[in-house]
């Protein structure tokens, strides 16, 4: 086995772990307090690559850009919480997902209408454009920016989350929520609180991407239904569960496709490898939920409840 | 009471009545594209109505239901790409007995296993794990190098349905009227359809059947969704439907009168799963084309809101909403690029307000 290769893609791995997990991170957070489906939570990973790449280039500064975006996202879901998502909270699942199917479509044609069918890139500073070396292993710089940056994200949500008393509100929120109203918290303001900061969360996943892949149209429809195969498997509510799922997943499909087809040459023809291969590495992901709703319907760590 | 009911009922019939003779009315009109937009809506009307089975009898929000429209087609497309460019013999054919078989089989079986398992799980589970099976049949069509992968499959030519022996002797003798022509005679054309239950008794004597003439598969279409409805209202007021709808309400109940509601779902369930295939069947049919884009979660996000958009509690609900979906689709799209915004704004709109669907606000009304 070429050890390079492995390295690289355990980064690589590693990397769209991190990204799943900046967008589950909310995902659990709305779904645990708030018992909310929240499609639309693509749509914030779209516009925080949007709002990126717009700042980006006016200010020509990444990092204006970034600031720029988490505002304007976090202003964004402020507005839709407070016109949309607070009246969805009492209804049920199906009602949920109809209505932030419909936040999705208004969003995409929204960055249609404003910036145009054609994606958008984002320029990158002189210095992240540039790879590390590290003995045969060769990383572009920005992949490690983008690894530094979650992993900083994951501690501090953490930090907030177990040490601090809006953590222990939103973990009190997670297990349950009656409780919480009864003792006198204002559930709606922490409602509120809680969908902002998933949505930046989300925006963040967006635009840290959006260097390599394009800020795009529709850009988070398929990753958040990963997203929710995350949650799911970590447990709901879970933070910790979203963590340890999201790099779980980010390792078994990368290294599902890129070395499948060569473990399925071991006991197979290697043209029978070739054709079965991508077709399995593509519903490793799926297999492993469906296996994990089956035998631990509560996922692998649910948050402790009642 | 009896009298709304009533006139509910003749409503219904009105509406199918409606929907059956609008494309022939347009043509007559002089706007023969709206055949087409017809075979289209009532294809997707099957579709709802078999997830309406589900969601709206049974309770079960399935997230996957795309997945057996895919089944259904690429039942149609692999057989005929074989048949077309050779390989596999023993899937390979024209004959739409054939393709209707294996769409119904491949279905039924899919539901069963999936079903088997997600019916273990409840609410949000249930939607997740359904929406991933459904998943899992995507990203198989697109790995399907040799069938298109992503970029699908085009199929040659309908399903055939005309007798092997039949279709040799001066079949073209029989020459049903062409569609091409304007100065078209409906009537004869009407009859096919209803010839199809008797093909296989007398080998004489039929006209053969043949898809291509876009008359008689519409008409072939809305036998089907006659057919479906007609299966679901009588499911739906059968023992098993009451079981489905009092597990609905109140599972506890019903295991305390010694009722197992899982082995009802899991056929509701097959049920459901078969007649989307049969929907998917028609829309290889319909398009000269199948591909994965069929099975992405938003087509079944569009069959729930169809759902919803009509009503859960009526029987034309699903009918109501595929109509209203395939014609605002038509309209808005005509009208602008951006058509998705009215659209999305349409689904928020019926879920904060509109209770019930459009059915649901007709009642409401004429109960006032």
């Amino acid at each position: 086995m070429d050890w390079v290769l492995v390295l690289t893609q355990a980064l690589n791995g590693l990397q769209l772990g991190i990204l799943l997990f900046l967008l589950s991170a909310g995902l659990t957070l709305t779904f645990g307090i708030m018992d909310l489906i929240n499609l639309a939570h693509a749509s914030f990973f779209m516009l925080g690559a949007f709002f990126c790449a717009s700042a980006t280039l006016y200010f020509d500064s990444f990092l204006i850009g970034i600031v720029c975006a988490v505002l304007g996202t976090a202003l964004l879901a402020f507005v839709v919480e407070k016109s949309v998502i607070s009246h969805l909270y009492v209804r049920d699942h199906l009602d949920q997902l109809l209505a932030t199917f419909g936040l999705i479509l208004i969003a995409d044609t929204g960055v249609h209408l404003i910036w145009g069918p054609a994606g958008l890139a984002i320029p990158l500073p002189e210095p992240l454009q540039g790879q590390v070396r590290v003995g045969e292993l060769v990383v572009p710089a920005y992949r490690l920016l983008i690894i530094g940056v979650g992993l900083f994200i994951a501690a501090s949500l953490y930090w907030l989350v177990n040490k601090t008393r809006a953590g222990m509100l939103i973990r009190a929120g997670a297990s349950n929520r009656q409780m919480l109203s009864t003792l006198g918290i204002n559930v709606q303001l922490l409602f509120t609180s809680v969908f902002i900061l998933g949505a930046v969360l989300a925006g963040l996943g967006g635009l840290l991407i959006a260097p390599i892949t394009e800020a795009s149209i529709g850009m988070g429809n398929d990753i958040i239904i990963t997203a929710f195969v995350v949650i799911i498997i970590g447990g709901i509510g879970s933070i910790k569960g979203a963590f340890v799922a999201a790099l779980l997943i980010g390792f078994i499909d990368t290294f599902g496709r890129a070395f499948l087809d060569s473990i399925f040459a071991l006991f197979m023809s290697v043209d029978a490898a070739e054709t079965a291969a991508p077709a399995v590495s593509a519903i490793l992901v799926y297999l492993l939920m469906a296996l994990v709703l089956v035998w631990r319907p509560q996922g692998l760590f649910p948050p402790k409840l009642r | 009471m009896k009298g709304i009911s009533t006139i509910h009922r003749m409503g219904g019939g009105l509406l199918l009545l409606v929907i059956l003779l609008t494309p022939f009315i347009m043509l007559w009109l002089g706007k023969p594209f709206w055949l087409d937009i017809f075979t289209r809506l009532v294809i997707l009307a099957i579709a709802a109505s078999s997830l309406s089975l589900l969601l709206s009898v049974a309770g079960l929000a399935s997230f996957g239901h795309a997945a057996y429209i895919g089944l259904g087609a690429y039942a149609v497309g692999i057989p005929v790409y074989y048949e077309t460019y050779g390989g596999a013999p023993w899937l390979a054919s024209y004959s739409g007995w054939w393709h209707l078989l294996l769409g119904v089989s491949v279905c039924a079986l899919f539901a069963l296993v999936t079903g088997a398992i997600s019916l273990r799980t409840k609410g949000v589970h249930f939607i997740m794990i359904t929406m991933a099976f459904s998943q899992m049949i995507l990203y198989l069509l697109v790995a399907l190098e040799e069938f298109g992968g992503d970029d699908g499959l085009s199929v040659d030519l309908r399903s055939d349905f005309s007798l092997p022996d039949l279709s040799l002797p001066g079949a073209e003798s029989f020459g049903l009227p062409s569609v091409n022509l304007p100065s078209l005679n409906l009537p004869p054309v009407n009859l096919p359809p209803v010839n199809l239950p008797t093909v296989s008794l007398p080998p004489v004597s039929l006209p053969p059947v043949s898809l291509e003439e876009p008359w008689v598969f519409y008409l072939l279409c809305f036998a089907l969704l006659l057919l479906v409805l007609f299966i679901v209202s009588k499911l739906k007021h059968s023992h098993f439907g009451r079981v489905l709808q009092a597990a609905r309400q109140n599972e506890q109940r019903v295991r305390a009168l010694g009722i197992n509601p899982y082995r009802y779902r899991l056929l509701a369930f097959v049920v459901a799963g078969v007649f989307a295939g049969l929907s998917g069947f028609l829309f290889a049919n319909y398009a000269y084309f199948v591909s994965p884009s069929m099975v992405e979660w938003t087509r079944s996000g569009e069959l729930m809101f169809m759902v919803i958009l009509g009503g859960v509690s009526s029987l034309l609900g699903p009918v109501v909403g595929a109509s209203v979906f395939v014609l605002l689709e038509h309209f808005l799209s005509r009208l602008t690029v951006f058509w998705h915004l009215p659209f999305g704004l349409l689904l928020l709109m019926v879920v904060l307000f509109g209770r019930g669907g459009i059915i649901g606000m007709l009642k409401r009304d004429s109960q006032q």
